[in-house]
């Protein structure tokens, strides 16, 4: 199981200033799964993931990301390197494309790295040499996979400002793929989709499971996405994790339950009574 | 008046209010401006009142009012027409009594103009032939919204934008044959490299603000470097032209770098005031280092540029070198010397040209424009800002700094006055006026800024009242530049000329 792990985040606290906004976090992602972060609003989740992907330096904690060269450590790593190398990939909340470039040309810049070195920090590309055009021809046939996969092919001139928002969405999933990371990190990707796009993406995150076999760590409030597609669901609270397991265990979990529907009147109730109606006075 | 507001569907008391409120505003713009003079009379200054001055003011202001409410009401065009002209004619009228104000009473305007010279009364007459044109034929707002055929505004950026590449070949076919076609005109060619030197000044910063989208109002501090590398390492080191040039630019770039390491991770407002001081640093300390920079005094008899080594261009050849005109058995002719400058600084122009148009389809240009877009999306992308930021500010530089040498070697002379605040400001009016991110726009934008007010030298203070209408109705029609238009670096199943046919439209 060990030589499975893809991301392992060990007693991560972040504060700002006297907030404290993760709090001893600790958990596991592995590749080819779908690792789910939820939790109510303000739990801290998208803190975590700014921790990942080099936004926050965390207070404490170690985060280790075993990439396919071995162990490294994503806390002591420059913001814009983490990405480097099969590093981590990240979409964010409110969408953000480059909305004047076309849906193509988002995808190239996402190969930034790999074709910054073909063309020898532009020398060979002023002079267009064959090395150059080779490396963006390869370019521009991941950015066409990746295209076909998300079913924007057809769009590809567009300017990426004009897609509807469901298409934005899966071009900013595109864009992080085109990274090639070992560990994508997705920021509610079915935010203010409809029922059949929930569905379509549900579709596209499984195949990037399966045929990467790259470990994802979601964050999300629709639960019909969570509990559908994710291998391992991880319940954050003011920065606690309160449950972490298979997303079954995990929506019965009662600490699950009452962070998300507040404290029930039955808890008040003396344990006597709690037992006689069958229910655990414990949790 | 009656008759034009047949068709009023506000009332005339709401005119009258209207019109009211705007007589007010003209009457507290007018009045301080144009009421009151102070003048200086034996006895001491005395303040003159020019009422018949604010009162022209009141009443075009008001005939202008009546010319916008009706057009907003969609009523009587050849009414607007008439009353947009009174409007201009009365403006007019006020300026030329503005500038000649010792006699207060002057003529009207038509005969005044009737005994001055042609040009002002041809100006006069297409100024106000326009304006009656325009208000004549500018079709009401609500009908050409709702025209479904293309405007013609649609179908000249769809030619511009589907023969990009024919226009710039021919606008540089037309660069090169310039010379032929006003050989003795020597302030023609003058002119040209002029132009052209802000015209290469315009690509460079192009790169930083267009591209990169970094507001940089410093870049005359990289022309000021270039300018004074070249001229202290020729005085000191009697270096040549042509081994300083390159040199200048690699000195204008490590300042672009060593200026752009500690601010480029400032924003917007913030980046364009450190960059603006750090323009005037460079200035006051040239003015400051006397024994380096010779201070205000500047640096002169700056070596002129030989051609390429093998001949000189002047009249009395040194020793050993060879001239010009002996090297291609031509007669001696001043004109040689700024010939080959202007050639010199078209063919650095269109190498700035070339490398920003090769650039930006390389990763490296793709990452400036992304970081213009979205810093943030660029880092999680895995693109470095501080480093793609001073590559262009580097690059920028450099081009800048190819022009100042060009500069010190043409004018023979320089000092700190050359490089104030004032030219980085034309510059990025040029850069902006064309459009960001446009080459050709940087060339019409040059020509309009710099060319025009040079050739029209002769109407004294009308090419700026002109200059400053033009601007007035570039900012209300082209709000963007000129040519505002991003045409994509890579296509997949579209051609550029489908791709502009879906925008345009």
């Amino acid at each position: 199981m060990t030589d499975n792990v893809q991301l392992e985040v060990e007693h991560l606290t972040m504060r700002f200033g006297g907030l404290v906004a993760i709090d001893n976090l600790s958990f596991t992602a592995r590749k080819g799964e779908i690792t789910a972060i939820i939790g109510p609003n303000g739990a801290g989740k998208t803190t975590v993931f700014n921790c990942l992907t080099g936004f926050y330096v965390p207070t404490e904690g170690r985060l280790t990301l075993y990439a396919n060269d071995g162990p490294r450590l994503l806390e002591r790593t420059e913001g814009f390197r983490i990405p480097r190398n099969n590093g981590v990939a990240r979409t964010f909340q409110n969408i953000r494309l480059f909305t004047g470039m076309t849906v193509l040309e988002n995808l190239v810049v996402a190969q930034h790295n790999r074709l910054m070195e073909a063309s020898a920090f532009s020398l060979a590309g002023l002079f267009n040499l064959r090395r150059y055009a080779k490396a963006e021809q390869e370019a521009l046939e991941t950015a066409k996979f990746w295209l076909n996969k998300v079913g924007l092919y057809e769009q590809a001139d567009w300017n990426a400002g004009n897609l509807p928002y469901g298409s934005q969405r899966r071009l900013e999933i595109a864009r992080a793929m085109c990274v090639n990371p070992s560990l994508l990190c997705l920021d509610e990707p079915a935010a203010g989709l409809n029922p059949r796009e929930s569905a379509e993406l549900n579709v596209l995150l499984q195949s990037i499971r399966d045929d990467q076999g790259i470990g994802l760590l979601l964050i999300e409030h629709d639960m019909s996405v969570v509990m559908k597609i994710s291998d391992h669901v991880i319940v954050l609270d003011y920065g606690k994790k309160i449950a972490d397991g298979d997303p079954e265990s995990v929506k019965k979990d009662p600490a699950v339950i009452r962070a998300y529907l507040g404290e029930e009147e039955d808890d008040e109730l003396p344990p006597e009574i709690l037992a006689d109606l069958h229910l655990d006075p414990n949790a | 008046m009656s008759a034009f507001l047949t068709s009023s569907r506000i009332s005339g008391a709401e005119i009258a209010k209207e019109l009211a409120f705007f007589a007010v505003i003209a009457l507290m713009m007018s009045v301080m401006i144009l009421g009151v003079e102070t003048v200086d009379r034996p006895t001491g200054l005395e303040l003159a009142v020019r009422w018949d001055l604010v009162l022209t003011a009141i009443v075009s202001t008001m005939i202008g009012r009546l010319a916008l409410i009706m057009r907003r009401e969609n009523m009587s065009r050849i009414g607007q027409a008439v009353l947009i002209t009174l409007a201009a004619i009365a403006v007019f009228e006020m300026f030329v009594r503005f500038r000649e104000l010792d006699d207060r009473w002057a003529h009207p305007v038509i005969l005044d103009m009737a005994s001055s010279s042609i040009t002002s009364v041809i100006v006069a007459l297409a100024f106000i032939g326009i304006i009656f044109t325009i208000a004549y034929f500018s079709k009401k707002t609500a009908v050409a919204e709702a025209d479904t055929a293309p405007k013609l505004g649609a179908k000249i950026q769809l030619a511009y934008r589907s023969n990009t590449k024919k226009i710039g070949a021919l606008g540089i076919a037309f660069f090169v044959i310039f010379p032929f076609l006003f050989g003795e005109n020597r302030s023609a060619i003058d002119l040209a490299t002029l132009v052209m030197i802000y015209i290469m000044l315009g690509w460079g910063l192009n790169i930083v603000v267009g591209l990169a989208g970094l507001l940089d109002l410093g870049y005359v501090a990289f022309y000021a470097v270039g300018a004074y590398s070249y001229a202290l390492l020729s005085q000191n080191f009697d270096l040549s032209f042509w081994l300083c040039l390159p040199l200048a630019g690699i000195f204008a770039a490590s300042f672009g770098i060593i200026l752009g390491f500690p601010v480029l991770r400032l924003r917007g407002d913030y980046l364009a005031i450190v960059t603006l001081g750090f323009g005037e640093i460079i200035r006051v300390i040239l003015i400051n280092w006397y024994d380096l920079t010779g201070g205000p005094d500047g640096i002169s008899s700056i070596e002129r540029p030989s051609f390429f080594g093998f001949a000189d261009f002047s009249r009395r050849v040194p020793e050993g070198n060879i001239g010009f005109n002996e090297l291609f058995g031509l007669e001696y002719s001043s004109m040689h010397r700024l010939i080959f400058l202007y050639y010199l600084i078209l063919v650095l122009a269109l190498v700035t040209s070339f490398v920003t148009t090769r650039l930006r389809k390389l990763p490296i240009g793709r990452a400036w424009e992304a970081l213009r877009e979205d810093e943030i999306a660029c880092r999680s992308l895995g693109i470095n800002p501080t480093n793609t930021k001073l590559s262009a500010f580097a690059i920028g530089a450099m081009f800048g700094g190819f022009a100042g040498a060009f500069f010190a070697t043409r004018q023979g002379f320089i000092s700190p006055e050359s490089f104030t605040f004032l030219e980085s400001a034309v510059i990025l009016a040029i850069v902006v006026l064309g459009g960001m991110g446009s080459q050709i726009g940087v060339v019409l934008a040059a020509i309009v800024m710099i060319g025009f007010p040079e050739m029209f030298r002769e109407l004294a203070e009308y090419r700026m009242l002109i200059f400053g209408a033009g601007m007035v109705a570039i900012m209300l029609w082209r709000p963007r530049g000129l040519l505002s238009f991003r045409d994509p670096t890579i296509l997949l199943n579209m051609s550029t000329k489908d791709k502009v046919a879906g925008e345009v439209k």
